[in-house]
């Protein structure tokens, strides 16, 4: 059986910390961190990256179009 | 883990990334601010129909006033209220152009009222944007002609009253009766399928141009949480337990 697996690539700088992306992902990868970046918000990154299917929801709702989304289909045995 | 993501993180695998349209600025707009997806989803636009060097765009007074840094593109700047007579100006001139106006609900349905009745009653070939968010947002959050009943605002701090503060305008539906429109439609970015759904209307909005069929009108129900005083996901939450009811998202006309 195939297996969509995917990971997202967040551009630390440019993000804002408005958790959009983090109530987007159907599968509750996406987290704010617990540190900042030069901006002084919490911004977001991958807690759980094994989870990630590479939907790309979190890219569309993002405002501030820092998620990039990569996705490969992988062989399961 | 490592391994398998920097497996994956190849240019073969991207499905998704920042458009080039967009420049590298960075939005000053707040976070979580619906203006900067709306930005993002017609950059995504202009790109695929590779019509970067062919459209024109005119930016309106509000926070989207500075437009013209993030999206690479020639624009002109009207004043408060008057985008769709400069657009009118600017299609006469150059049909060949793909002209649109983005506008908030204070320049588009306050002080533009006029010019955007007329412009869609002469069946002028532009594409409206018109981004509701039921306030003034840039000036701090005041009341516009489209806050609805009940909704807060600092000029009307215990919710505004019909009574005394006159009633909400539902400027797209007002629109989509003049004949010289094409397309008028209400769509929203509070969730993936939303932004898509945004996406597909604006796209059809441009081709209508491209077709010649008249005004197209997209409106875009959106959030300012800044001026709700609420976080970016308690607004979009806010804004489908009251927006949506007053404002159904949906095609209201489609020629």
């Amino acid at each position: 059986m195939a297996k969509m697996i995917g990971t997202i690539e967040v551009d630390i700088e440019t993000c804002k910390g408005c958790s959009l992306c983090v109530e987007a992902c159907p599968t509750n990868v996406i987290a704010l961190a617990d540190e900042v970046n030069g901006k002084g918000y919490n911004y977001a990154y991958m807690a759980n990256p094994d989870a990630c299917n590479g939907c790309t929801n979190c890219a569309l709702v993002c405002p501030d179009s820092c998620i990039t989304v990569y996705r490969k289909k992988v062989e399961m045995v | 883990m490592e391994a398998v993501i920097n497996e994956i993180k190849k240019p073969e695998n991207l499905v998704y990334g920042k458009t080039k349209v967009l420049t590298d600025n960075v939005m000053h707009y707040c976070p979580g601010c619906s203006h900067g997806v709306v930005h993002k989803v017609l950059s995504e636009i202009i790109e695929e129909m590779d019509i970067q060097d062919q459209t024109i765009g005119v930016a309106p007074v509000g926070c989207s006033v500075l437009i013209y840094n993030y999206i690479d593109i020639d624009w002109q700047e009207a004043a408060h209220g008057r985008a769709p007579a400069l657009a009118t100006a600017m299609k006469r001139l150059r049909p060949d152009r793909y002209i649109f106006t983005y506008q908030g609900d204070g320049d588009l349905a306050a002080i533009g009222t006029a010019e955007t009745i007329h412009a869609c009653n002469r069946g002028e070939n532009i594409v409206i944007i018109f981004i509701n968010n039921g306030i003034y947002g840039m000036t701090g959050g005041q009341m516009a002609p489209t806050t609805i009943e009940g909704m807060k605002s600092s000029t009307c701090p215990f919710g505004r009253e019909p009574v005394h503060d006159g009633n909400p305008l539902k400027m797209t539906e007002l629109l989509a009766q003049l004949p010289g429109t094409a397309y008028v439609t209400r769509q929203s970015v509070h969730t993936a399928g939303a932004v898509r759904k945004t996406k597909k209307a604006i796209r059809k909005a441009f081709e209508k141009q491209k077709e010649n069929k008249g005004t197209s009108v997209v409106e875009v129900v959106s959030t300012c949480n800044s001026g709700w005083k609420m976080t970016p996901v308690e607004a979009n939450k806010w804004m489908e337990e009251n927006m949506f009811p007053f404002y159904p998202l949906g095609d209201i006309k489609d020629v």
